[in-house]
């Protein structure tokens, strides 16, 4: 700061200087990058000579935690701007239906189905921020309704049209489709033979695939979740609609004295939480090659618990896109790691509450920090 | 201050609002030269807050006019009014606690700067405005990314002021700035009032406080009951007159006396 020293700095003498570590603990991402560490050392010492940390092992939560981080990031932008997002868990499983009901049953081709899902969940995720907008009801109570809603919807249409609730035989008519693969396929092939054949990772000792590498590729899966987390975090710390998101969430009237367009931020986000959701569920059903009516429940609250480990408020106005991918990064590797140590999965969710509460504790001290709240 | 000779920035003509049966406003009256500080008191429900809504672009006259540099206006929402030059800084309403200084400052006009097709938020221009506008209106920050909710209730009123007079603010509306302050604070904040009046910039003061309006004020209006009880100007009137304008009658006049004239 160079404007500072040329002016000479009056200090106010009450205002007691903060050190850099204080300082440096008023960053939303502190309790992530904590529970990262020590989850990560945790699991070093407790499951290490497990395969948790093997080519497999390290894909295997890798995947698991990147399934998190898609669904946080939307959720994360969403509380930021002041929302939540219940109906998420209920949205993937309808989004993969429809998918499927589209492709396979109405044999449409899978690219038209694919962005025919994307566009009608775009657009309840959009209705939902309208009516929130237009009832001024908190968005709790209107997505909670959609969850049940489309829950519903997405059992009634699998039995109306399959009299089934799973819905099979994607993946044969995904196959050669150029928008299916961009969910379903994986990239980076030639570099992971490449570490088979060199030693580097694990490869098949026998059968069909002897010789080529267990992991042949990074899932696009994985590939989504960067791309949203980078895209989100540089639309929220670097652009004027990541203000514009901030100001909706920490006080939407101040924000609109401003001239800041609030509802249309808040309904962009809720339509944003709709598309990571539909993304999701794109790459659950290029995966398994079926959809299920029952998918994704419970999904809606991950979202909330990585976005909050995170150091979000849930209050709306303060949050980070990096905390939320820790968060997802902590969720995936203790689910997994968990197992990997042979621990009872059980006990994931007594972690689960626990971490929970920690991380709304540390928030709240947090903000006690940054706004001088006593 | 020879008000014959200029224009008017803002005139209120006969601006009457009525919320269903109830009549908040029956025609009030009111012009604000560049320049000058005008206080607009009355007690609460007065009509003092739909007033200046109105002239804020929040609420839609029911009958009356509203000239702005001597044209007729129609603000259907608050951003019309702002895009004219008329910024309005609520008493709690003005900042966002848990932003930056400068993401605050800068809400709603953000710099931009563009790289290659993309347009980022100018971080670098941002702060560094809001330091020297900080600076100039007498606030050291110690940086510019410091949240608001650090800042006292007075700076954040100077920061919120310092905010509209950079965007180019002809008219500022105040709304009781200093009705939640202590004494230093306030000092602080009426000063403020005075910098930018000196700038040129017509200043509406909404107060209830007469001892405030008298530091600042050049000319006071006293609303009661939805009504103009007249403009005074300064050094015309006393504090005890406008005390008894704004209560609208005599018994705060017997009232004032068993307090020794403290209120």
């Amino acid at each position: 700061m160079s404007e500072n020293s040329q002016a000479a700095p009056v200090t106010d003498e009450r205002i007691k200087s903060v050190s850099n570590f204080r300082k440096s603990l008023m960053r939303p991402e502190l309790g992530g990058i904590c529970g990262t560490i020590i989850v990560f050392v945790f699991f070093f010492l407790t499951a290490s000579d497990s395969g948790m940390f093997n080519s497999q092992g390290v894909m295997n939560w890798s995947v698991v935690s990147a399934q998190f981080a898609i669904i946080a990031v939307g959720a994360c932008l969403l509380m930021i701007a002041g929302e939540f997002d219940l109906s998420v868990g209920s949205m993937i499983g309808f989004a993969g239906i429809i998918i499927a009901l589209l492709s396979v049953t109405y044999g449409w081709p899978m690219w038209m189905a694919i962005i025919a899902t994307f566009v009608i969940c775009i657009a309840i995720g959009a209705l939902n921020g309208w009516l929130v907008i237009k009832t001024g009801l908190p968005s709790f109570i209107v997505t909670l309704a959609f969850l049940f809603i489309l829950r519903g919807l997405t059992i009634f249409a699998a039995i109306a049209t399959t009299k089934k609730t799973i819905i099979g035989g994607v993946r044969d008519v995904a196959e050669g489709d150029w928008l299916a693969s961009m969910f379903g396929g994986k990239v980076f092939t030639g570099f992971f033979s490449w570490l088979g054949e060199n030693g580097y990772i694990a490869v098949f000792d026998r059968g069909s695939r002897a010789g080529q590498p267990v992991v042949d590729g990074i899932p696009m899966l994985i590939i989504w979740a960067i791309i949203l987390i980078v895209f989100a975090h540089i639309l929220l710390t670097k652009t004027k609609f990541g203000n514009w998101i901030f100001a909706a969430g920490g006080d939407a009237q101040a924000a609109r004295y401003v001239g800041v367009p609030v509802n249309r931020v808040k309904i962009l986000m809720f339509m944003f939480t709709a598309f990571c959701a539909t993304v999701f569920a794109a790459c659950q059903v290029m995966e398994f090659g079926s959809a299920g009516a029952d998918r994704g429940v419970l999904k809606e609250f991950e979202a909330i618990i990585s976005v909050v480990i995170g150091g979000a408020l849930l209050t709306g106005g303060y949050g980070s896109v990096i905390g939320a991918a820790l968060g997802a990064l902590i969720f995936g590797v203790v689910q997994q790691g968990l197992f990997f140590a042979g621990v009872e999965s059980s006990l994931f969710r007594v972690f689960l509450g626990v971490i929970l509460l920690l991380a709304v504790i540390l928030n709240t001290y947090i903000r006690r920090a940054i706004t001088g709240e006593k | 201050m020879s008000n014959e000779t200029k224009q008017p920035l803002i005139q209120m003509q006969n601006i009457e609002k009525h919320f269903g049966s109830v009549i908040a406003l029956a025609g009030v009256s009111l012009e604000v030269y560049p320049g000058e500080c005008h206080c607009l008191l009355g007690d609460n429900g007065a009509g003092k807050s739909t007033f200046i809504k109105t002239m804020s672009g929040v609420h839609k006259p029911t009958k009356g006019t509203i000239l702005f540099e001597g044209e007729e206006m129609n603000f259907s929402k608050p951003r019309d009014a702002i895009s004219a030059g008329i910024a309005t800084v609520y008493q709690d309403l003005a900042m966002i606690p848990l932003m930056s200084v400068a993401r605050n400052f800068f809400m709603g006009n953000e710099p931009e700067k563009k790289v290659g097709p993309f347009k980022f938020f100018d971080h670098k221009k941002a702060n560094q405005i809001t330091m020297e506008e900080m600076r100039t209106m007498g606030i050291n920050l110690r940086g510019a990314d410091q949240a608001v909710g650090t800042l006292s209730g007075g700076e954040r009123q100077t920061v919120a002021i310092a905010r509209a007079v950079h965007f180019g603010a002809k008219v500022l509306i105040l709304d009781e700035p200093t009705s939640a302050l202590g004494v230093r604070q306030t000092s602080n904040v009426l000063a403020t009032v005075d910098k930018v009046r000196k700038k040129g910039i017509a200043v509406v003061f909404i107060t209830h406080n007469v001892r405030h309006a008298l530091a600042v004020g050049d000319r006071f209006t006293v609303l009661n009951r939805g009504k103009t009880l007249g403009t005074a100007v300064r050094g015309e009137v006393t504090p005890e007159e406008l005390q008894d304008l704004m209560a609208g009658g005599q018994e705060l006049a017997t009232l004032e006396g068993s307090l020794g004239g403290t209120v």
